[in-house]
């Protein structure tokens, strides 16, 4: 053989070694084992850890609700939707309380009116559906379903019954108000439902010293409105203050 | 001649209970190997091999409210300001002129303002997007270091510790769907959830949906929810002229979204 040649040789033969010993260092540990990346890097992927714990996860410590929550008309928003992530609390439950969202603002995120959402969705108008009230005081967040309207005088009343429904009276029946004979949902104009006469018949609930619930708002029957009927100045179907 | 006879038998005889042998041998090795495969009780034994992940959106569900985007940045820590998203919701508004306008206010995490112009409003609509897991992804392409791959279930993720962040795979994406993260100057992106899916869990978002507009499953499983969800919709994937062969399939999905 030549001696170029051999030179020749020896130099490709370090330059080899050169560049699988650079590859050996060079080269990150586990590349190319499954593929043109690090199999390591897959694995501490996997390992981040878990925020949401799931929909399963709440059905063991809260059945009741779980149970409420998959009949209901929010079956298909998780509770992790509303609570938030909530992996933490499920490990431990008194060391992460998960907070839930009790303010007006929070349910027109999905319920505001957007002409951009799906026709068909449940939509309200937040300024004027049952303004100024949170809206799990008429509807449980487990089960939103709006709360019961009387229906029958909607048949006919539909005005003042869409009107009482988005009012604050809006728990109260008709028949409270009005006693109704049974004749006039068949012939109305006979059999004539009564209405309020009297100032104290709305002081029964508010006047101060009314034995009524605490949360309705009291006047001083005495003196409010002067000695007008309440009903010349407040609609009662839609007692909004002006 | 007369030798000659037996001797094949013989060795035939020998040949026989060597296979037989070997055969057992095999067998037997073959079951220990298995036992020691086998998977253990209790550790779910994760074979990416028997999955192929995708994810399906139902444009005729989607509300908006963007709960998906929210989730995503709790479940992967990604960075509150509104420039970083893994998934993000875009509001699509289409007028009588034939003019579209898109916007997504801080990925729609808090929700979308009124529409301005609802009177000359055609279609208007949602679209929530997020990386399409490319089965042939350009993002991988141009990584020059290796760092961004599709796993063989296929999702594609990025080796954070290996990452150089030059931004090519940023530049790449059709789809706008990476980021640099500001903290380790790495490229970031959508990872399905790949911590969660292993575990048998959803992603965040799909964890969150409220009407189910987001779907996901895999694509080895007839039974899957995202194999059901293909056979009952009629599905068109973003950009299909780039031929990147997105994962992400969307159902009604208007001509003029890209
Ligand atoms: C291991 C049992 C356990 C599991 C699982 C669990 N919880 Fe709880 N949760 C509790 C206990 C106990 C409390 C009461 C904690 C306290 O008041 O200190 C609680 C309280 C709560 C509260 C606080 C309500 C308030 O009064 O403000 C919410 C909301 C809640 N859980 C939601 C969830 C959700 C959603 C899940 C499922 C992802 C879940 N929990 C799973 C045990 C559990
Ligand atoms: C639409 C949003 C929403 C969803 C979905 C939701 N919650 Fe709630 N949850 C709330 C709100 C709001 C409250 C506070 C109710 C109150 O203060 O009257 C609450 C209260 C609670 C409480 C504490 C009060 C109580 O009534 O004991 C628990 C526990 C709870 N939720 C668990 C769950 C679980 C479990 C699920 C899933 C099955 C779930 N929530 C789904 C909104 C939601
Ligand atoms: C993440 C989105 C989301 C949030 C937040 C949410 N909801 Fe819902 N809500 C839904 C979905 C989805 C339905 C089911 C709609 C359907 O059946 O088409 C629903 C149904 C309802 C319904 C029944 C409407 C009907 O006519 O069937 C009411 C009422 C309601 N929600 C009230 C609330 C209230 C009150 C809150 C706040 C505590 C709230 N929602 C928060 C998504 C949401
Ligand atoms: C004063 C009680 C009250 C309050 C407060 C209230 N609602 Fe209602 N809501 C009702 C009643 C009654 C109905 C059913 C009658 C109707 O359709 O208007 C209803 C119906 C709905 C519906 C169904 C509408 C549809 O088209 O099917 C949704 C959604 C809803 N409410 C969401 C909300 C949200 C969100 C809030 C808070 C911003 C809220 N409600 C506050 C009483 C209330
Ligand atoms: C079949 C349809 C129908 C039904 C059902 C119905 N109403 Fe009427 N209601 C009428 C008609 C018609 C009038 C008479 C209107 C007029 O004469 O101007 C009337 C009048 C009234 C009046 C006014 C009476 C007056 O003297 O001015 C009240 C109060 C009333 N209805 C209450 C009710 C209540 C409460 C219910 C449900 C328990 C109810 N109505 C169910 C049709 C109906
Ligand atoms: C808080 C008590 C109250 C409730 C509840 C109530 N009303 Fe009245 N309603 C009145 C009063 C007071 C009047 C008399 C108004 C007047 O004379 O100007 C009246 C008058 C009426 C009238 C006569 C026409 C009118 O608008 O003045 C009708 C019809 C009527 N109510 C139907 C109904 C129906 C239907 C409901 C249930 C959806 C209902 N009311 C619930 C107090 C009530
Ligand atoms: C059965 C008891 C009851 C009777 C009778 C009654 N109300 Fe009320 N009223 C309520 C309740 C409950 C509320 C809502 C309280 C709340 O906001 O939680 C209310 C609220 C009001 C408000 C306050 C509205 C607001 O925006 O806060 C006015 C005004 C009012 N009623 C007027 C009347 C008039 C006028 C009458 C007589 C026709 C009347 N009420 C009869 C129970 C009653
Ligand atoms: C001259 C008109 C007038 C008459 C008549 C009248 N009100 Fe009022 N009412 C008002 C005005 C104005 C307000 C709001 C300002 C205020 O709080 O004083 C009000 C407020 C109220 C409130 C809310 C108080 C609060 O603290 O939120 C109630 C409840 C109420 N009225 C009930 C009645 C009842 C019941 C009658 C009949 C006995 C009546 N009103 C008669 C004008 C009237």
């Amino acid at each position: 053989m030549p001696p170029q040649l051999t030179r020749l040789l020896i130099v490709f033969a370090v330059l080899a070694s050169g560049l699988v010993a650079a590859r050996h260092f060079l080269l990150p540990k586990t590349f190319g084992e499954s593929g043109h990346y690090r199999t390591a890097a897959v694995e501490a992927i996997t390992k981040q850890p878990v925020r949401y714990a799931g929909r399963e996860a709440c059905a063991l410590c809260h059945p009741d609700i779980v149970e409420i929550h998959r009949k209901g008309n929010h079956q298909t928003v998780a509770c992790e939707v509303c609570h938030g992530p909530a992996a933490a609390h499920v490990e431990s439950p008194s060391d992460h309380q998960l907070p839930a969202p009790r303010e007006r603002g929070y349910c027109p995120l999905c319920h505001g009116y957007d002409p951009s959402r799906p026709t068909g969705f449940p939509q309200i108008e937040p300024v004027a559906h049952n303004p100024l009230k949170p809206c799990i005081s008429c509807h449980n967040p487990h089960e939103p379903r709006p709360p019961h309207v009387p229906e029958d005088c909607r048949a006919c009343h539909g005005q003042i019954a869409r009107m009482k429904a988005v009012s604050p009276h809006v728990q109260l029946a008709c028949t409270r108000c009005h006693e109704t004979p049974e004749r006039h949902k068949t012939a109305p104009r006979e059999a004539r439902p009564d209405k309020p006469r009297t100032r104290e018949f709305c002081g029964a609930c508010h006047a101060q010293g009314a034995s009524s619930p605490k949360e309705i708002p009291r006047i001083d029957l005495a003196t409010h409105g002067g000695r007008f009927l309440c009903w010349q100045c407040h609609y009662p179907h839609q007692p909004e203050l002006n | 001649m007369k030798d000659e006879g037996p001797q094949p038998e013989a060795s035939g005889e020998k040949i026989y209970a060597d296979r037989r042998a070997f055969l057992r041998t095999c067998a037997q090795g073959a079951s220990a190997v298995l036992f020691i495969l086998q998977p253990r009780q209790g550790e779910a034994a994760y074979s990416p091999r028997d999955h192929f992940y995708g994810m399906g959106i139902d444009i005729a569900k989607c509300i908006g409210c963007g709960r998906c985007a929210d989730a995503c940045k709790k479940e992967n820590d990604v960075p509150r300001e509104p420039f970083y998203f893994r998934t993000w919701v875009e509001r699509y508004m289409i007028n009588d002129q034939g003019e579209t306008t898109v916007d997504s206010p801080n990925g729609g995490i808090a929700g979308f303002p009124a529409a301005t112009n609802e009177k000359g409003m055609l279609r208007t609509f949602f679209v929530p997007k997020l990386c399409n897991h490319c089965a042939n992804p350009p993002c991988v392409q141009v990584c020059p270091v290796g760092a961004t791959f599709a796993t063989e279930d296929g999702v594609v993720l990025v080796d954070k510790d290996y990452c150089i962040g030059c931004r090519y795979c940023i530049q790449a994406c059709p789809y706008g769907a990476r980021f640099l993260d500001p903290r380790t100057r790495t490229a970031d992106k959508c990872t399905f959830c790949y911590h969660r899916v292993v575990k048998g869990l959803l992603p965040a978002c799909v964890e969150v949906c409220p009407t189910g507009a987001r779907v996901f499953g895999d694509l080895r499983q007839r039974s899957s929810p995202l194999e059901r969800f293909m056979r009952m919709n009629k599905l068109q994937v973003l950009k299909p002229s780039l031929n990147t062969g997105p994962k992400v399939y969307y159902a009604s999905l208007d001509g003029e979204v890209r």
